[in-house]
């Protein structure tokens, strides 16, 4: 797992994978971050706005990081090596997960460098109170665990597929269309049927974390994220596994 | 130290491997001889771990593939058909992630620049793997393949692509490492497992067509009666005239000639050697012989030999 892990971090480096990403990441974010904030028409330190503009963002950027994950391993024919390597592929799937989320981190913890001005003594547009810590470290947590789903999802579609260009678009598309089930789900009411609201709030990636948002810590929201990301790792081994049979 | 028992494997509705049982003794160098799509690859795939077999086992130093893979993966080496390398990497990146992914526990450097030496790639090893030669592609996949001195090395068709100087060391160091472990290879060229194996397992359409050793391969062989001649002499009586020697049972022309001298292959049964005859009756008739040589014989030819063989013994 180690092994993969230093791999993919490397590869990351070496191709221009991970500099696009950040690149594109951080100049994305920090526009986003201006013209929400610092910018806007009446000058804020109210960062809600920003993070949910974030958020909608990671549907593109983090495809960006999955997408060669296994489908270029196919490609190159380095499945082979890997997969007769005495390693697991549960190890495997962890290993490359664990790069792609290292590099989400790197992002987020270089994107947090913005906050630093909201925080200056002489940004004061809403009085003397200053951005709202608690809030900003919830809604940091909200993204790290919608971000490590989408890691999760992006590594299974890449399993499926050895074009990385389809691998991300297909990613893209997923990520997408959870979001237009979660519109959907806004919309139902109690009166409509209880499966349909059941599956619906299932597939709620992208609401189940209101509770971060506000500054409250949710321990069923984190078990929700976590188990989503568990459930499309194991899908991914399983693909492994069920292509050496077939 | 390899059992295979009755090992099946299907794509869909086709047989890959059909029923193939054999066995390898420890420190064999053992070819896999076969056309394209006869199943080689797929064998090794499956000895790997790779891909899974339909039904059968293999059992590698007696510990079963499927139920203790990550034991027997320990055990096996292996070069791929493509070698599997990061292109992005340098060489010494590559052997070092290598190195790390089989969780070798000893001494990295002085291992990696021992096997690095063996294949001869020391002097390109801080280069990327993208800019190097296909040799040196090859020979940097077999590095990665004998990292943790595997007691089983499996190389899939590994002088594919090489030139012929290229090719020649590739046997010799092939041959070199079966003195220290059971090596596998795969191959469609007949000279090469004349020249490296002890022993040759052919396959043909998923099937174990004949497991022998070389030296018997060749034995075989030599009951090659087939020989190209080239005669200047008028087309259709010089084949009347070879069709009347004793013993000749075929005459075909392959369609070259060089200005009235046609190529004529001449087939024969028996052990006498009719060359003598022929040099007689044409020089009778005074048609010159402009040069004659043996004619190799190919795969195809063996397996029709070994077939009939085997029918043979069938009846």
């Amino acid at each position: 797992m180690l092994a993969i892990y230093k791999k993919e971090m490397h590869s990351y480096f070496t191709t221009v994978t991970g500099y696009i990403f950040l690149a594109v990441a951080l100049v994305i974010s920090s526009f986003v971050f201006s013209i929400t904030t610092i910018l806007a028409d009446e000058p804020t330190s109210d960062t809600s706005s920003y993070f949910s503009i974030i958020l909608f963002l990671m549907i593109i950027f983090l495809p960006i990081l999955t997408m060669r994950s296994f489908s270029d391993e196919r490609r190159t024919k380095t499945d082979q090596l890997i997969l007769t390597s005495p390693n697991s592929i549960f190890s495997i799937v962890i290993g490359k997960f664990l790069g792609a989320f290292t590099m989400f981190i790197i992002y987020l913890a270089l994107s947090c460098l913005n906050f630093i001005i909201l925080f200056l003594p002489t940004f004061t547009p809403d009085g003397a109170s200053g951005p709202n810590v608690a809030m900003l470290i919830g809604n940091l947590i909200a993204l790290i665990l919608v971000g490590m789903c989408f890691i999760a999802i992006g590594i299974f579609i890449s399993t499926l597929t050895e074009n990385m260009f389809a691998s991300a678009v297909l990613t893209v598309g997923a990520l997408f269309g959870l979001l237009v089930i979660n519109g959907i789900g806004n919309l139902l009411n109690a009166d409509s049927l209880y499966a349909v609201r059941y599956i619906i709030d299932w597939l709620s990636i992208f609401s189940r974390f209101d509770a971060f948002v506000y500054g409250y810590f949710d321990i069923s929201a984190l078990i929700y994220y976590i188990s989503v990301t568990g459930i499309f790792l194991f899908l991914s081994e399983r693909v492994f596994q069920a292509r050496r049979l077939s | 130290m390899i059992e295979i028992n009755n090992l099946v494997r299907k794509f869909g509705d086709k047989y890959a491997l059909d029923d193939v049982s054999f066995s390898i003794k420890k420190g064999e160098i053992v070819g896999f001889l076969g056309p394209n799509g006869a199943g080689k690859s797929t064998t090794m795939n499956i000895i790997t771990g790779y891909i899974s077999p339909t039904s059968g086992t293999v059992l590698v130093d007696g510990i079963d593939v499927f139920l203790e893979p990550m034991k027997v993966k320990r055990k096996i080496g292996f070069l791929p058909e493509q070698p599997p390398l990061y292109i992005d990497m340098t060489v010494w990146e590559y052997l070092s992630f290598v190195f790390d992914l089989k969780g070798c526990d000893f001494n990295k450097k002085a291992h990696l620049t021992e096997i690095c030496e063996l294949v001869k790639i020391y002097d390109v090893k801080n280069r990327l793997i993208k800019n190097l030669s296909k040799g040196y592609k090859q020979r940097v996949g077999i590095a990665g393949a004998i990292i943790g001195n595997p007691e089983v090395i499996i190389f899939d068709e590994p002088t594919v692509g090489l030139d012929p100087k290229q090719i020649i060391e590739m046997r010799n160091l092939i041959r070199s490492l079966g003195k220290e472990h059971t090596v596998i290879l795969s191959t469609h060229i007949l000279p090469e497992v004349q020249a490296i194996c002890d022993r040759i397992l052919i396959i043909n359409e998923g099937k174990i067509i004949a497991d022998q050793k070389t030296s018997q391969i060749n034995q075989t062989l030599g009951q090659n009666n087939r020989f190209r001649v080239k005669i200047s002499g008028p087309n259709k009586e010089v084949i009347n005239l070879l069709k009347s020697i004793h013993s000749v049972t075929r005459v075909t022309q392959d369609g070259t000639r060089e200005g009235d001298a046609f190529n004529y292959i001449i087939e024969y049964s028996g052990s006498v050697d009719i060359r003598k005859m022929l040099f007689r009756a044409l020089a009778e008739k005074g048609w010159p012989i402009m040069a004659m040589e043996g004619v190799e014989i190919t795969l195809e030819d063996l397996f029709i030999k070994l077939i009939d063989e085997q029918k043979g013994e069938n009846k």
